[in-house]
């Protein structure tokens, strides 16, 4: 079985890359009258600035400039924190070629700008089927703005060995979900760690209750500014997570703590699972968890008549409209969708996620794995982006601030919707 | 005469008149580029709608009418609580004057290791407010937090921790703020206390001043300069309260902490901000408050001058 996946995997590398290859010969030559290669700068800003993601960025840029002998390839690479205001000064005046930013509604204000170029015929070519997934969250007015290179799943990451040790499996329907949360209650070991101190936290734990509950349509709608806060469907989503609320299920005063400082409640078992992006595997491991002890299991179903959507932040690169060199960059852009450079970079031992193209494979590690299998075979309500890159700025902050509030003070709830029904009317209508 | 008159150049001239001018030149060129013009163009900019990329939009008062609650909309509340925060500052920020002029009496004594002392006193205000701010969340940490332990003894529990619940978090970040403010005001103190004329002090030992009375109507009134200055650096860094809240809490535990400078960044300059528009209505707003301390300081100023002359 193994093998004959493997085997699928690497033929399908090679048709796609030789594809891949052709492709750019033709587009190259049409291009240049005179047939020959790729040639002058590709400026590159990117925010990939950690040390595994860094190193990452600098192999690509150096295989990309192998395969191009004659295009001198700029790499410059920013903070990520800092990219994130940055990124507006960078592509006003004297813009680069390529940039890193993320999927969704973060792209809203440079394509509303005109700094992103439109790369729809990009998206028209054939190779770009097997990023189908994310089309949808490349996609505002109709036209796509950029290329997926990761993303990675959120899911709930729980001590195996507590669930073990109180009899407990995982959960698939929310009744199991509050059973085995009374169960760990009781021995006194709190459900869930979480850090509220950013607010985003909280987020995720909206993004999933409010999909289970009333579906993907309906969130999308709602992060659209399409439907009102004060809605009864918004108000079953509060409610059933004021059922966990209410139990106690989350640790006290996580208002003082970022996720970091929340791990350590799942470190040394006061807390038995957290709700988290797969980046937090790392840390966790660092911590002193082994695999052993460490497992994941996929939100749990809510409401039975609607499918599971799944939030799975997607990183990109874009091209400026202000690009001198927009053929290179394309030729860029096709390069790191290429089912075989994605496989590459987001292996085990590069950025650790998972690929966006559907014929990369994906590293021999269990999250990734069933990350990468929820995602493909289980998710059919949607991909999320997560609140904060879904809903509009504005609305993410104020909503998160809301958030936090409520899950502290389950009673403010009124006063919370009542000021975000408010938001969304100013910013909406 | 009249020939050696005119054989003088038009600026020896008036070498009297200009010379004032050509040294004032550099400052007053650097002041005009770097503070008044981005005065004139926050005003500017908080009359439209901009996003900091695009073409700005001209909504005239609306940002105003927003922030204030002008016509049928609520007042913000997030100004609301950003404008009472900033008034909480200003009077207990004040705390770092009375303070300080304790320390610095207490440490204006000749004893063996005085100045180690005093530089041990000194301390909070040379490290940076990030360094404050981070010591002083970790003390103030719920369960683990040496404050928390300490009120422990006392039977007293803050829900949530200090900077968790939104009745102390402020007053917290404030303590915070006044540990370097205190050495601050207690160096002005300190230099102020040596120029205290020791035959004034002697003067009024001899008739029978002691203790309270001496240090109101002798030791204070000599400290008058230093008070001024006290007052003027702790309003003003009051006003400027932002990397403590930065640091320690990021303006919440929802949206308790927030000041006015701090909800001016958050709005025009965070991740999730960019709404230049309504960050330079906040700023401007912010500018009057700052102008009504500044205009009292300049007309106080200009009536010792007048004393003096």
């Amino acid at each position: 079985m193994k093998e004959a996946y493997w085997e699928d995997t690497m033929h399908s590398i090679l048709k796609t890359s030789l594809a891949a290859l052709v492709a750019a010969g033709v587009t190259a030559s049409s291009a240049f009258a005179d047939g020959h290669a790729l040639s002058g700068d590709l400026k590159i800003i990117s925010d990939m600035s950690n040390p595994a993601p860094r190193a990452v960025m600098e192999g690509l840029v150096a295989d990309f400039g192998a395969l191009h002998p004659e295009l001198n390839v700029e790499l410059t690479i920013v903070d990520r924190e800092a990219w994130k205001t940055q990124i507006r000064n960078a592509l006003g005046a004297n813009p680069p070629d390529v940039v890193n930013w993320y999927a969704a509604n973060r792209m809203r204000p440079y394509v509303d700008a005109g700094l992103f170029a439109d790369i729809s015929d990009l998206w028209a070519e054939p190779e770009f089927e097997a990023l189908a997934s994310t089309k949808g969250a490349m996609t505002l007015d109709d036209k796509q703005w950029g290329v997926p290179y990761t993303y990675y799943q959120w899911g709930v990451y729980y001590r195996k060995d507590l669930f073990d040790q109180y009899g407990l499996s995982e959960p698939t329907t929310w009744e199991e979900e509050l059973a085995n949360c009374q169960t760990l209650l009781d021995n006194s070991v709190k459900c869930y760690t979480i850090g509220t101190k950013f607010l985003w936290t909280a987020g995720g734990w909206f993004d999933y209750i409010n999909s289970r509950t009333n579906g993907y349509d309906f969130h999308v709608a709602l992060a659209r500014g399409e439907v009102e806060w004060t809605d009864d469907r918004v108000r079953q989503t509060f409610a059933n997570w004021r059922q966990l609320i209410d139990m106690g299920a989350f640790i006290d005063s996580h208002q003082n703590y970022s996720w970091q400082e929340a791990l350590p409640f799942m470190l040394n078992g006061e807390a038995a699972a957290y709700l988290m992006g797969n980046f937090a595997v790392a840390a966790m491991r660092d911590g002193g968890l082994t695999d052993d002890q460490l497992d994941f299991y996929q939100f749990p179903v809510i409401n039975a008549d609607v499918d599971y959507a799944e939030d799975a932040p997607t990183d990109t690169f874009h091209i400026a409209s202000g690009a001198q060199n927009v053929d290179a960059a394309k030729e860029f852009l096709r390069f790191v969708t290429s089912a075989e450079v994605q496989t590459e970079i987001n292996g085990g031992d590069a950025l650790g996620q998972l690929p966006v193209n559907a014929n990369a494979s994906i590293d021999n590690d269990k999250f990734l794995e069933q990350g990468f299998d929820m995602l493909s075979n289980n998710a059919n309500g949607g991909i999320m982006q997560f609140f904060d890159r879904d809903f509009s700025a504005e609305m993410a902050s104020v909503g998160m601030e809301g958030l936090q509030q409520f899950m502290v003070f389950p009673d403010d709830l009124d006063e919370i919707l009542d000021r975000l029904e408010e938001t969304r009317q100013r910013i909406y209508e | 005469m009249s020939s050696a008159e005119t054989n003088r150049s038009w600026y020896k001239r008036n070498e009297i008149a200009i010379t004032p001018w050509l040294f004032l030149l550099p400052a007053m060129l650097f002041f005009a580029v770097y503070v008044i013009m981005p005065i004139g163009q926050s005003f500017w900019i908080s009359f439209h709608e901009w996003d900091g990329l695009g073409d700005k939009t001209w909504v005239g008062t609306a940002n105003y009418e927003r922030l204030l609650g002008i016509g049928d909309q609520n007042i913000d509340r997030k100004f609301e609580v950003s404008f009472w925060n900033n008034l909480r500052w200003l009077v207990l920020y004040l705390l770092a004057i009375p303070a300080g002029l304790f320390i610095a009496l207490f440490l204006n004594q000749t004893v063996f290791g005085i100045r180690l002392y005093k530089s041990l006193f000194f301390f909070p205000f040379v490290i940076s407010q990030v360094v404050v701010g981070l010591v002083f969340s970790w003390f103030y940490l719920p369960n683990d937090g040496l404050f928390d332990v300490m009120t422990g003894w006392f039977g007293i529990t803050i829900t949530d921790g200090v900077l968790g619940n939104r009745n102390t978090a402020t007053y917290g970040i404030i303590a915070a703020g006044l540990w370097p403010q205190t050495a601050y005001c207690m160096i002005l103190y300190l230099t102020g206390l040596n120029a205290v004329d020791p035959e004034q002090v002697e003067a009024a030992r001899l008739d029978g001043a002691k203790g309270r009375k001496m240090l109101w109507y002798v030791i204070l009134p000599q400290l008058k300069p230093a008070t001024f200055i006290a007052f003027v650096v702790t309003i003003i860094g009051a006003l400027r309260s932002f990397d403590l809240i930065s640091v320690m809490t990021n303006g919440g535990p929802f949206g308790s902490t927030r000041v006015l400078s701090f909800y001016m960044f958050e709005e025009s300059l965070s991740e999730f901000g960019f709404r230049m528009g309504y960050g330079a209505a906040i700023a401007v707003v912010l500018f009057f408050i700052m102008l009504g301390f500044i205009v009292y300081f300049l007309w106080s100023m200009y009536q010792d001058e007048k004393g003096a002359r």
